[in-house]
């Protein structure tokens, strides 16, 4: 290392737990949502090994409640929603916006804080026995009936939510105080409108996951019955608290991978946005309008009809921005010079199968069709394809674009691509069949079914084992670049943020001088060269 | 005296001014919305069963409770008046009328832990051995399960204020704040009166149905 940076600083172990530069925070949380991801996947492999066979002859059915519900407690609280807000977000959001840090850095790592505490405390609750209520926490079988450990993991998911709450106010302020000279909203990064989106939602939606589940919490520890109908409480009224948190917590996990995809696309096609400011808007717009949809995830749960035609309306609403950012991703794309490079496939990944589960949301969102689909695998399958297919591919699409930039080396090209490819052909072939499984009748949550659904099952369980290699992949090669992979020039891909005019790795605060913002993101010459947005 | 040097990641001690009150505004709005998913569920149950829950508003003790009242306004008013005093440079009194504002926090929750015990003795909690019987049993302890959890979440918040106002206050007392530096009391005054507030629409869910 010649120049002195973030990573060589100072190497003591103390230097990293206290640390308040955005950089090392963001580190700190790659560590916690990797460790977090593999703990989510193991239940995931289990529960495909289970389903290899219609028999339940791996686990109890007991055992198997448990191990969805850590699947989808881990996978939601501990990997998607923190993954690209507080890794990607927390690294390069000072750095586009030409900041030395966050407006709040202690507050950035007392949000790591409470994040991994929730994590072990809910971590504890799975070692002492586990959950069996699924993610969703449902009364009065959580607060009554259930004999898994509520309490405990509904205290952990508590604690993290005020890490999402403490980041996205840390956001929220950095990118409204603290943008440099020049840098006008309309000439922010599309990533930043995203987070922007994110963080509003994560501020709004989390308090009331709180509320919710400090009530489901005290309701079991006390018996008061708060949602038991016994003494005329609501337990529909349970459904309605989770979901205003819940549903706008889908965005909170696909908004930031958007984001991601807009500056790869752009960057790999050397050309602007195609309608940048449609695409920014329709960022806030996905975030107003996913408070006002909860109800479709409640069409069979006895709510009024008028209130299911009014979600399921809201729900085709929310879909026209989402639609517009596909629309306008492609356009860019057009007469444009595309490369493909790792990150590139991984925003041509996305662009499948987010396409795909956006149209089956609009399956869902049809009234009658949800009714003939609800609780089966046909609503499995599209929040996989939302969740895994868009969020979690947008994830490793941002890591390896700004893997150069946070660590300092170049990845291996090759294995990337090949991790790449192997994702999108592992996820398709494990959740595809599943959308056929839901139409055929095959209940969720289940771990015995009919013997003439077992081909469709074996099909996804195989691609399980592909997309789990795949997803191990990365793990090798990048943590081989970490020592062995050449070193990154400050601007490896020629792209035109602000993060990409700062050595790699960038050094302590960032810049030796505040950069001045004098153009628009992603102005290329008609040649592909970049014009970056400071010089 | 000089002007104290903006933290690192400012340029300016204006720009950190902003932001602080900015995030500030920010939290109070997750408030808004934490609070609003409780005051919610009671709107709803209060709507589901008015009657059950005009007979548990009228077991309230609204002496203790409209006393809480004026205690909490008075002390926002002090708050304020100490702000102002220490923007101007009036340390001193600064820290007397908010040192007092948080006495009068430690007043309104010596009162409120009164009326808990009150509470406790009539048996109106809200568990099997309830006081309130008959057909409006049931929504008159759901009133009593939100009385408790939202009033207790709000002392948790008076107590936090307590040991905010406190120490701004000595920190005033020092002179650390003047025309050009006072963003902590900014803060710490909006979460005040953001406790108040809140207090302010509690005091009429429990107090006054069934009362008019």
């Amino acid at each position: 290392m010649s120049a002195r940076n973030y990573l060589t600083e100072d190497t003591r172990l103390r230097s990293w737990f206290f640390t308040t530069d955005h950089k090392r925070v963001a580190i700190l949380y790659f560590a916690g949502i990797t460790f977090f991801f593999f703990i989510g996947g193991a239940a995931a492999t289990l529960i495909r090994l289970e389903l290899l066979t219609p028999q339940g002859d791996l686990v109890t059915s007991d055992v198997y409640n448990r191990l969805f519900t850590l699947h989808g407690v881990i996978m939601v609280w501990f990997f998607l929603i923190p993954s690209i807000p507080n890794t990607l977000g927390n690294f390069v959001v000072p750095l586009m916006i030409g900041a030395r840090d966050l407006a709040f850095p202690r507050l950035n790592l007392t949000s790591w804080y409470l994040f991994m505490i929730g994590g072990l405390i809910t971590l504890y609750a799975v070692f002492v026995g586990g959950i069996d209520t699924g993610w969703t926490f449902y009364t009065p079988f959580s607060t009554m009936y259930s004999n898994g450990h509520v309490v405990v993991a509904v205290v952990g998911v508590f604690i993290a939510g005020f890490s999402s709450i403490l980041t996205g106010l840390n956001f929220i302020v950095t990118i409204h105080r603290m943008r440099a000279p020049g840098l006008t909203w309309h000439r922010l990064p599309l990533f930043l409108w995203s987070l922007y989106a994110t963080s509003v939602i994560l501020v709004l939606a989390t308090p009331v996951l709180a509320m919710t589940l400090l009530l489901l919490g005290l309701e079991r520890f006390f018996g008061v019955g708060i949602f038991d109908p016994k003494i005329g409480g609501d337990p529909l009224l349970f459904q309605h608290l989770f979901w205003f948190y819940s549903h706008p917590a889908v965005y909170i996990m696909i908004l930031p991978g958007m984001g991601i995809v807009s500056e790869l696309i752009a960057c790999f096609s050397r050309k602007a946005v195609f309608g940048y400011k449609f695409v920014a808007w329709a960022s806030l717009s996905i975030a107003a309008f996913g408070f006002f949809v909860w109800g479709h995830h409640m069409f069979v749960s006895g709510q009024s009809v008028f209130a299911g035609l009014v979600f399921s309306f809201m729900s085709f609403v929310v879909a026209v921005p989402s639609a517009i950012k596909v629309f306008n991703w492609t356009a860019t794309m057009h007469k444009g010079w595309i490369r493909f490079d790792a990150p590139m496939l991984y925003a041509l990944g996305f662009l499948g199968l987010f396409t795909i589960g956006g149209l089956t949301g609009l399956f869902l969102a049809c009234l009658a069709y949800d009714v003939y689909v609800t609780d089966t695998y046909f609503v499995v399958a599209h929040f996989h394809y939302i969740m895994v297919g868009g969020a979690v591919t947008a994830y490793f699409g941002g890591l390896h674009y700004w893997w150069p930039k946070i660590t300092g080396r170049l990845y291996p090209e090759y294995w990337a691509r090949a991790a790449a490819i192997l994702i999108f052909f592992g996820f398709n072939m494990t959740f595809f069949p599943q959308f056929i499984l839901g139409t055929l009748g095959m209940p969720r949550r289940y771990h015995v079914y009919p013997a003439d659904l077992q081909v469709w099952n074996v099909l996804s369980s195989a691609g399980a084992s592909v997309l789990a290699v795949a997803y191990a992949l990365p793990l090798f090669y990048l943590g081989w670049s970490l020592f062995f992979g050449a070193k990154a020039p400050t601007n490896p891909w020629g792209a035109t943020g602000l993060e990409w005019q700062t050595p790699s790795p960038p050094p302590v605060h960032n810049f030796a001088v505040t950069p001045k913002v004098i153009r628009d993101p992603y102005t290329y010459r008609p040649d592909g060269t970049e014009q970056p947005q400071n010089a | 005296m000089p002007e104290p040097a903006p933290a690192f990641q400012y340029a300016t001690l204006s720009q950190q001014h902003g932001a602080a009150r900015l995030g500030m505004w920010t939290f109070l709005a997750t408030e808004v919305l934490f609070f609003g998913g409780v005051l919610l569920a009671y709107v709803v149950y209060r709507y589901g069963y008015p009657s059950a829950f005009a007979e548990a508003a009228r077991h309230t003790h609204i002496a203790i409770g409209a006393a809480n009242t004026a205690i909490l306004l008075t002390s926002s008013f002090l708050v304020a008046w100490g702000v102002e005093a220490a923007k101007q440079g009036f340390g001193r009194f600064a820290a007397l009328l908010l040192w007092s504002a948080a006495a009068s926090g430690l007043l309104f929750m010596a009162l409120k832990g009164y009326e808990y015990r009150l509470e406790l003795s009539e048996s109106l909690f809200p568990d099997d051995g309830f006081a309130i019987t008959g057909s409006v049993a049931g929504g008159a302890r759901l009133f009593f399960v939100f009385y408790f959890i939202a009033t207790a979440l709000h002392a948790l918040h008076v107590a936090i204020g307590i040991v905010v106002l406190a120490a701004i206050g000595a920190r005033a007392r020092g002179g650390a704040y003047s025309a050009a530096y006072y963003a902590p009391l900014t803060v710490a005054g909006l979460y005040w009166h953001f406790v108040d507030m809140v207090w302010i629409f509690l005091f009429a869910l429990i107090y006054l149905p069934g009362r008019a």
